[in-house]
């Protein structure tokens, strides 16, 4: 998906940074605010672009590097652009064994997915595991986009993944 | 509503619950995690919607809807208790509400399909008490859970809050908030069960001129959700834990570190704060003294590491979250380098109540060396999931079969994982151990932050094993080798195991890896991270021996051990499973036998349930 703000990010001539501006001086370019600071960005852009990281760090005056690297540190950050619908799939204890997986393979195949390749072509999904959502007596449960969805299968994930196909026109 | 003097807690109080009375027929309605999920905001929408026109049979005017935190009982939501006609309604979907207000509320008819039905004797149960799952509990912790608008304060001064900090305020003698903490003997709900009372006296102790307090919300062990239901449930009960731990130990600043999975935790917290500091309960000159304190929220965004406290602290000042070598501890050298006490969410929950009720009634719960209660969550292949409080040194058998209601579909119990990644498994020999810290530890599992995982006959150990060795090798941070390399290289071996291509020499090893991961890491991570290999091995050495020796999968649960065959002599070639088969593995001629074609089978199962003469096995 190419949204406006990640075009934005991906020219590297006239970027203009004034949103990042203002997240910044809200957080009193403060080392200590680094995480919150990249969290709002990311918000923004959908991911982490790679120049956006090199401005914080020059902004803050602390390396790039540092910026990078607690950027990879966290598995909420992403450097690449997530897909419009993010589905998570809970693979926390109580979830997996209560079938996740099985949950997880169907919307891999639904969707052509492969491990490594973790969102669409179109840009439309994306799909994850998280280690655990805390709505256990659920199990197994996935998210997408904030919402979540209770005592998934294999079957009633296809169901919501093909509503959202068919939502979307494609 | 402001407390202009230290006197006026009482009053509050009254005026919190005339205020309160004033709503009249109050209905709950779990507004938790779980129940979202469920649609429980539409439910409490359409409670209001309702509720302005509506008359209760009796001497209430009005009924008023009322979103509260979880009750624990995840499985049966959306849950809706209306306390004074003493019944909970379970499963309630929107379109019940209209039945509920007419019959029930109106009309003084009980719906009895939305009642909870005992497994065991199918009878209707009316009342929470009278539900075995909540029956057998002590709440103290989750105590307002369930009971109260989270987001409402009147609720919270109806029930008493704030005023333990209130008397310690009154009282004005921080050295006898220590004492009291240690006496009641409280140890540290996250997992290490480190005496509480203890750590406020070493940073108390500590000098320096700036100290504070931390609250580790970072509840990252998958299948545990006990810190997530009190920060959604009750949050004002933590702020004032807190609080009394900064006017205890000498503090006027503090962190609440939620991880970033529980957004609701964090809008909740943050509401809780607003309204506290808003009342003079919180911020500067608390309730007209001269006790100053602010309470601030820091996200986590998603580091199981982080729940080890220098990791945590690091991940406040904004680096990567990776735990340095204590000493230095925190008491001493915290958060920016001051004096920092840090606890867990249950653990300060517990504080206020301690104050209120006294050291000696908490101590009178539980067991000798491990006092009060302890939540555990209860999940996996059990009958009633959810969350639990009990008295610390409960059997295993009383929270699996009584509060759990026993094993799902009638299978055979195998295990329970408790600790989570960290933890071990306890088996039927275990069903009779009192669940504490000590005996825990003895057992070679530990209480962890009280994830317990019920596992039945269908789950393979080896598998459960290779799963939690995954978590942690993916969440080792990478700082300390024998963390990194060594639990990479046991899952490694793991994954070996259940494919079938290990050898004895292989078990051996990992056996070896294990206890220098165990010995050689520097934090609780890497030291706990082969304690659900190494408790596998001590009670099902035997599957393990037939994964590698046999090359079977006694569960029947690993793929690539898996064998599955139609049987010829009961197939009648109705050709069912060939349709069903999503790779086109099943061939054969109508009204004969049919087969599988073993190459290019994926051992996905579909075939199995498909077959209405069960002809299709798997071995």
């Amino acid at each position: 998906m190419t949204t406006p703000s990640a075009q934005e990010s991906l020219s590297t001539s006239n970027v203009n940074y004034s949103k990042v501006d203002k997240i910044l001086e809200r957080y009193e370019y403060k080392k200590s605010n680094l995480i919150a600071i990249l969290q709002e960005v990311q918000a923004h852009y959908n991911f982490l672009p790679e120049n956006v990281m090199t401005y914080l760090g020059t902004k803050m005056n602390v390396s790039p590097a540092t910026v990078f690297g607690v950027a990879t540190f966290y598995s909420q950050f992403s450097l690449e652009p997530k897909g419009k619908y993010v589905v998570k799939i809970c693979d926390g204890t109580a979830c997996h064994v209560r079938g996740s997986m099985p949950v997880y393979n169907a919307v891999m195949n639904r969707l052509k997915l492969t491990d490594g390749k973790f969102t669409t072509e179109d840009g439309l999904f994306s799909v994850e595991t998280v280690s655990c959502l805390g709505a256990c007596g659920l199990a197994p449960v996935c998210v997408i986009n904030e919402k979540i969805y209770p005592k998934m299968t294999p079957d009633a994930i296809l169901t919501i993944i093909n509503n959202f196909v068919a939502e979307e026109g494609v | 509503m402001e407390v202009k003097n230290l006197l006026n807690i009482e009053d509050l109080k009254q005026k919190s619950i005339e205020k309160i009375n004033k709503e009249g027929l109050r209905v709950l309605i779990c507004a938790g995690t779980g129940c979202v999920a469920n649609g429980s905001l539409d439910i409490i929408k359409k409670f209001e919607e309702r509720g302005i026109n509506v008359q209760p049979l009796g001497e209430k005017e009005k009924m008023t809807a009322v979103p509260t935190g979880c009750h624990g009982f995840c499985e049966q939501g959306v849950l809706v208790v209306i306390p004074e006609l003493d019944v909970t309604y379970v499963k309630v979907h929107l379109d019940d509400v209209d039945e509920i207000i007419e019959s029930h509320i109106k009309g003084g008819k009980p719906v009895e399909r939305l009642l909870y039905t005992d497994p065991a004797t199918h009878n209707h149960v009316f009342k929470n008490e009278d539900i075995k799952f909540y029956a057998g509990q002590t709440r103290v912790s989750l105590a307002n859970c369930g009971e109260i608008n989270p987001e409402a304060l009147e609720d919270t001064i109806a029930a008493d809050g704030y005023k333990a900090l209130h008397n310690v305020l009154a009282e004005n003698n921080p050295d006898k908030v220590v004492e009291e903490i240690t006496k009641s003997g409280l140890r540290g709900r996250g997992g290490g069960g480190f005496p509480t009372g203890r750590k406020w006296m070493f940073t108390k102790m500590a000098r320096g001129d700036k100290k504070y307090v931390v609250c580790n919300g970072d509840e990252g062990d998958p299948g545990a959700f006990m810190d997530r239901s009190v920060m959604e449930g009750d949050p004002h009960k933590l702020l004032e834990g807190m609080a009394i731990a900064g006017f205890a130990v000498g503090a006027d600043e503090a962190y609440i570190y939620v991880r970033a999975e529980y957004p609701l935790a964090i809008k909740r917290l943050r509401t809780a704060i607003k309204d506290a500091e808003a009342a003079n309960l919180l911020g500067k000159n608390i309730m007209g003294t001269n006790f100053n304190f602010d309470i601030h929220i820091k996200e986590g965004a998603g580091a199981f590491v982080c729940g080890e406290e220098t990791a945590l602290i690091a991940s406040i000042e904004g680096e990567r979250g990776m735990p340095r070598p204590k000493p230095p501890f925190p008491a001493n050298k915290g958060l920016f380098g001051k004096p920092t006490l840090i606890n867990n969410v249950e653990t300060l929950a517990n504080v206020p109540v301690i104050m209120l009720k006294g050291a000696d009634w908490f101590s009178s719960l539980g067991t000798d060396a491990s006092k009060g209660t302890k939540t555990f969550a209860l999940t996996g292949e059990v009958n009633n999931t959810g969350l639990i409080e009990v008295p610390m040194g409960t059997t295993l058998r009383e929270i699996v079969f009584e509060l759990g209601g026993g094993i799902r579909n009638g299978k055979k119990f195998k295990a329970v994982q408790i600790g989570g990644p960290s933890g071990g498994c306890l088996t039927e020999e275990h069903l009779d151990l009192t669940l504490d810290y000590d005996s825990l530890i003895k057992a070679g599992a530990m209480v962890g932050s009280g994830g317990l995982v019920v596992m039945n006959e269908d789950t393979c150990i080896v598998e459960v094993a290779r799963f939690f060795m995954n978590f942690t090798q993916n969440e080792s941070c990478g700082k300390c080798t024998p963390c990194r390399e060594g639990t990479k290289n046991m899952l490694k071996i793991l994954e070996k195991i259940t494919r079938g291509e290990a050898t004895l020499e292989d078990l051996d090893l990992l056996e070896e890896l294990a206890m220098s991961v165990k010995d050689g890491s520097l934090c609780g991570l890497g030291k706990t991270a082969p304690n659900p290999v190494l408790s596998t091995l001590k009670y099902f050495r035997d599957e393990y021996i037939a994964h590698i020796v046999d090359k079977k999968c006694p569960a029947g649960v690993c793929t690539a051990l898996k064998v599955i065959e139609i049987q010829p002599d009961q197939c009648r070639g109705c050709s069912k499973c060939s349709r069903i088969c999503p790779v086109g593995a099943i061939s054969g001629e109508l009204k004969s036998p049919f087969t599988i074609d073993k190459e290019k089978c994926i051992k996905c199962g579909a075939c199995l349930d498909s077959c209405p003469f069960k002809a299709i096995i798997q071995k």
